[in-house]
């Protein structure tokens, strides 16, 4: 395999979203342009990460430095599994969206859409750096990145609902990353002189052998509570302010790109830094595992309680977020494997269920669940792709949500620990608890007195089906993961061969 | 001597050529006539020197210590006085700084200066002879006849074209380093009685007693801190900077607040190891102090202005926190850290200029929701705040990392202290773009419907975007934003030995224990005793 341009080609799963972006920018006048330019650059996008598959799997390593700030801190791209199930998971979503949004910013008639687009891009740009970034630095870079880009989307009202939810959005991004991230940094340079990742796979991490275990817990907690962005408790409260954006920002970004990058930047440090070996030895993982168990079932409780469909979603995201994080915290392969594989299924149903969302609110205007009555009638394909990502976000066979719970469950029996067990059984019973009644209630419920009689569908319209035909494509997807998360659990596998040895081998054997 | 020189190579006496080029600027400026005129023969005269001044950095020995590009030749044989320049990696890389941001003060002028534009150029030019003189001189007295030549041009600039209270701002400026140049001449006159010498170089060298050295320590100490400037001497600052034109403010950000930390470096390090060792936790208190409640204070202002020169004092604060740290992440974050703020600082306060050209007013509130109409503009708004901030990838987190690495090194609590800065950076950066972008959070651009009010403020100026000069300026300082924060190599390994040499030098002068001897010992044990305890409450051992 040729290796001498390789280093670009990690680079282009960064640049050309980037480089999207300034497309975008100069064809604002142009609308038809504008939005071709954000589809051609998603489908690149995807095409350039898939592009790099077959190095995971043919397992050649891939890794070049681009800049040296001092020894140790650089920006530096390196290829693994975990990477590429990040980057392809969200570019492909991206295209899908970028079709999405035309029938959301157009049917809405929105304002700003030339910068609404510009900053998508960026968002999934920063997204790719992170998920292809070396160091931790690079990481850090791309996160940043990310929080500023995202930030015009969230107040793209720019009302004060708007500015408020931006605000809050702002400072606790900030806030958690100058506090702890910047800090978590430091601390993590003082003890190991670099800041690169564990290249060997994720066991043995990168911290000296005789580090002082307190100045490690320290350094460990900083980055648990650092990444904000994955949406932990008590930092999780921006994500519920941030749904005043647009329905394509909350589905693409606040389900998939930003708060994985929040997710996957956590998992990353707790992996690819400090490795399971020493996560087990000071029984910080399993720490991690019952601390996030506690945001799993709080935020399912909460969205009992929202009765807007969005809000219900942002606080499912957040309860759902926190599985990756149990996955991996509880360390052992097939848990390990579970949470990260939820990356990919989470997002798939994750963004079926906001595009529904967004498309119920284009052509009915509705946000509110107790409204749509009757509604599965008049939108029919909306609201099976809504009731099998459901499943799917429930744990029931065959949707895919159900194979992370499987792992997750039989890595919870590995540690021979009932209590998640039984948080897991507990958390998919609330989770069926807030979807099923917004299933039914558009099946089975009465409309609202004006909507009586109305049969026509709501679904005609060629803006409509631009929103449409995305939302049954995910749920399709979502159905095919449940029966086919081979490709996913190699990917993971790839991360580190030893590790996840007997999962590779008894995918290979079946 | 030629045991600290290594003597200047090039074809011309580059650093003496460097001070003069822009002296005799400034006189031929006296004999042009129209204002165009002037107006390049300063560009033209500061791009020279600027040019002039790039051999510097080429023709740099990484290997050495010493002093290069030196010339030396007699002035006064009856003093020993001598006339000697020469740069090592610390200076080198200000005097550079400055060459570069000059033009850049006669650029962002252009317009903004509408009256008496010969004197502006003249002050300008004298300015610039002064500050390289600074960094340059090897010699006390030098040093000392540069630093006061420093003080007459900028207290001209903020008093002629300076804003409503110009006077109260110029006279405090004046008072404030007027002040500290009485302190700074007594320890001049004071080493030079002991060892008989100016001579900066043979000045480090000389061991003197511990209470010699808490003198004049303490002497430079306070001329630089109220320079850099340091809490609680930092109150001048704020009343200049606002007052200030856009030159002025610039030249006062970006080269002035430098002078405060190159002398640490250059008199107080070396000269008096034993004492900075010694006032090292109080130093490091302050510092702190100066990074929270700098950044504390930029939170609270509606003046733009106002926000960045309190943001200043805080940035300072992470400087004077790296030299009093004493180690090398430490030296050479804070350079890393002298550098960028000087051309993020001035990059900021060169937008403040655009802007206030066009609204013809500082306030936050003012000049609100431009992101609509200025696109390009506000762009350079928000990359030079990141940097200002210490985004990653950018030039301000170089510094602010290097500075961090070594406080949480060997003072966490001091860490956790500076962390809050940041953070508050980040907070009244952000909060300043958010405004100046969008809006105020009730939605309304102030001069969108501003015909109401009837104040010259109102509706009716022309918000044009950027043009071509203005463009050019940020777009040059821009570079050096991403260049230094993606590749600050070559900048370290300039700075790299002779850093190494600075901390041989204080390590070597702190064998010198303070056993009471000329000044009273008891008075010295409480001191001492302090000192230790904020250490120990610093390192939070």
């Amino acid at each position: 395999m040729d290796i001498s341009n390789t280093p670009s080609l990690i680079f282009l799963t960064t640049a050309i979203p980037m480089i999207t972006s300034l497309f975008l920018m100069v064809s604002g006048k142009r609308p038809n342009v504008r939005e071709s330019w954000s589809v051609i650059g998603a489908i690149l996008t995807f095409l350039s990460v898939l592009n790099l598959l077959p190095y995971i799997l043919s397992g050649v390593p891939l890794e070049h430095t681009f800049f040296t700030i001092y020894p140790g801190v650089c920006v530096k791209f390196r290829l693994d599994g975990m990477g590429l199930l990040f980057a392809g998971t969200s570019s492909f979503l991206w295209i899908l969206a970028a079709f999405y949004c035309v029938g959301y910013m157009r049917g809405l008639d929105e304002h700003a859409q030339t910068r609404f687009y510009a900053c998508y891009a960026i968002s999934v740009g920063g997204a790719m750096g992170a998920a292809f970034a070396g160091n931790l630095f690079t990481l850090y870079l791309f996160y940043e990145i990310v929080s500023i880009a995202t930030y015009p989307l969230v107040m793209h009202h720019q009302d004060k609902e708007g500015y408020e939810g931006g605000k809050k959005y702002i400072v606790y991004l900030f806030f958690t990353s100058k506090a702890f991230l910047l800090t978590g940094m430091v601390l993590l340079y003082m003890q190991c002189n670099t800041l690169d990742f564990d290249a060997t796979g994720i066991v043995n991490g990168i911290l000296p052998a005789g580090a002082n275990r307190t100045l490690v817990t320290i350094t460990y907690l900083m980055f648990l509570f650092g990444f904000a962005k994955s949406g932990i408790m008590p930092l999780h409260n921006w994500l519920p302010s941030a749904m005043v954006a647009p329905t394509p920002v909350s589905a693409l970004l606040h389900a998939v790109v930003v708060v994985k990058v929040g997710v996957f930047s956590t998992a990353r440090v707790m992996l690819s830094i400090f490795g399971t070996q020493l996560l087990s030895d000071t029984g910080l993982g399993i720490f991690t595992a019952y601390f996030v168990s506690i945001t799993i079932v709080t935020a399912s409780v909460i969205a009992l309680t929202k009765t807007n469909l969005k809000a219900r979603l942002a606080y499912s995201t957040v309860s759902q977020l926190s599985y990756i994080l149990l996955g991996v915290a509880m360390l052992t392969p097939n848990s390990v494997t579970g949470g990260l594989i939820h990356i990919t299924n989470h997002a798939f149903s994750k963004i079926t269920l906001f595009f529904c969302a967004g498309c119920i609110f284009v052509a009915t205007g509705k946000k509110d669940i107790k409204e749509m009555g009757g509604l599965g009638y008049r939108m029919p394909f909306t609201m099976v792709a809504f009731a099998l990502a459901s499943l799917s976000m429930i744990g029931v066979p065959p949707v895919s949500g159900f194979v992370t719970k499987w792992y997750l469950a039989i890595g919870a029996m590995d540690i021979h620990n009932w209590i998640i067990l039984t948080i897991l059984l507990v958390s998919s019973l609330l989770n069926a608890g807030y979807f099923v009644p917004v299933v039914i209630q558009a099946f089975y419920g009465k409309p609202l007195p004006e909507d009586e009689g109305l049969t026509t569908s709501l679904e005609k319209r060629p803006l409509i089906l631009f929103m449409v035909i995305p939302l049954m494509i995910t749920a399709a997807f979502s159905v095919i993961f449940g029966f086919y998360p081979d490709l996913f659990i190699r990917l993971v596998g790839a991360v580190d061969k030893g590790f996840f040895g007997h999962i590779i081998n008894g995918i290979a054997g079946s | 001597m030629e045991h600290y020189l290594i003597e200047n190579a090039l074809s011309y006496p580059i650093l003496t050529v460097l001070i003069l080029v822009p002296l005799i600027g400034a006189g031929v400026t006296l004999f042009l006539k129209s204002d165009l005129m002037i107006k390049a023969w300063g560009l033209m005269v500061t791009v020279l020197t600027a040019a002039l001044s790039l051999p510097l950095f080429f023709n740099w020995d990484f290997q050495t210590p010493k002093y290069q590009f030196a010339q030396l030749s007699e002035w006064f044989p009856i003093l020993h006085l001598n006339y000697v320049v020469g740069v090592d990696g610390i200076s080198v890389l200000l005097v550079l700084l400055t060459t570069f941001v000059m033009p850049l003060c006669i650029l962002c002028s252009w317009t903004y200066i509408k009256t008496r534009f010969k004197e502006f150029v003249l002050v300008t030019l004298l300015m610039e002879t002064a500050m390289i003189g600074v960094f340059i001189s090897l010699n006390t007295v030098l040093f000392f006849v540069f630093w006061e030549a420093m003080l007459v041009p900028m207290y001209l600039l903020i008093a002629i074209w300076g804003g409503e209270r110009k006077d109260y701002a110029s006279i405090k400026f004046f008072l404030y380093t007027l002040l500290g140049s009485i302190f700074l001449l007594v320890s001049i006159v004071a080493l030079y009685v002991k060892t008989g010498t100016f001579f900066i170089p043979e000045l480090m060298t000389h061991t003197y007693s511990f209470g010699f050295q808490m003198w004049i320590f303490l002497a430079f100490t306070l001329a630089f801190a109220i320079k850099v400037p340091m809490f609680p001497f930092h109150t001048w600052l704020p009343a200049a900077h606002v007052e200030a034109p856009v030159a002025g403010s610039v030249i006062l950000a970006s080269i002035l607040l430098k002078m405060g930390g190159y002398g640490f470096l250059r008199f107080c390090l070396p000269m008096a190891p034993a004492a900075t060792n010694y006032c090292m936790p109080y130093l490091i208190l302050f510092s702190v102090i100066s990074i929270v409640v700098g950044g504390y204070l930029a939170l609270g202002q509606s003046d733009i202005k106002k926000l960045i020169a309190y943001s200043s004092v805080g940035h300072m604060g992470f400087v004077t926190l790296g030299i009093f740290l004493l180690s090398d992440e430490g030296l050479k974050g804070a350079m890393m850290q002298m550098i960028n703020h000087g051309v993020t600082t001035g990059a900021l306060f060169i937008l403040v200029g655009i802007i206030y050209e066009r609204t013809h007013s500082r306030e936050i509130a003012d000049n609100s929701a431009l992101g609509m109409l200025m696109p390009a503009y506000v762009t350079f708004l928000v990359l030079f705040s990141l940097a200002s901030f210490g985004f990653p990838g950018t030039n301000g987190f170089v510094g602010e990392f290097l500075v961090l690495l070594a406080v949480f090194k060997t003072h966490k609590v001091a860490g956790a202290f500076s962390i809050v800065g940041a953070i508050l950076a980040a907070a009244y950066m952000l909060r300043l773009v958010q405004k100046m972008v969008w809006s105020d959070s009730d939605g309304h651009a102030h001069h969108d419907h501003g015909d109401g009010h009837g104040d010259s403020h109102g509706g009716h100026h022309a918000l044009y975007d950027l043009n071509m000069r203005e463009a050019g300026t940020l777009i040059f300082l821009l570079c050096f934003v991403f260049w230094i924060g993606l590749n600050p190599k070559p900048l370290l390994d300039v700075m790299d030995v002779s850093v190494t040499h600075l901390l041989q030098q204080v390590s070597d002068g702190a064998q010198i224990i303070p056993t009471g001897g000329e000044h009273g010992g008891g008075h010295h044990a409480s001191l001492m005793e302090w000192g230790q305890n904020i250490k120990q409450f610093f390192a939070f051992r």
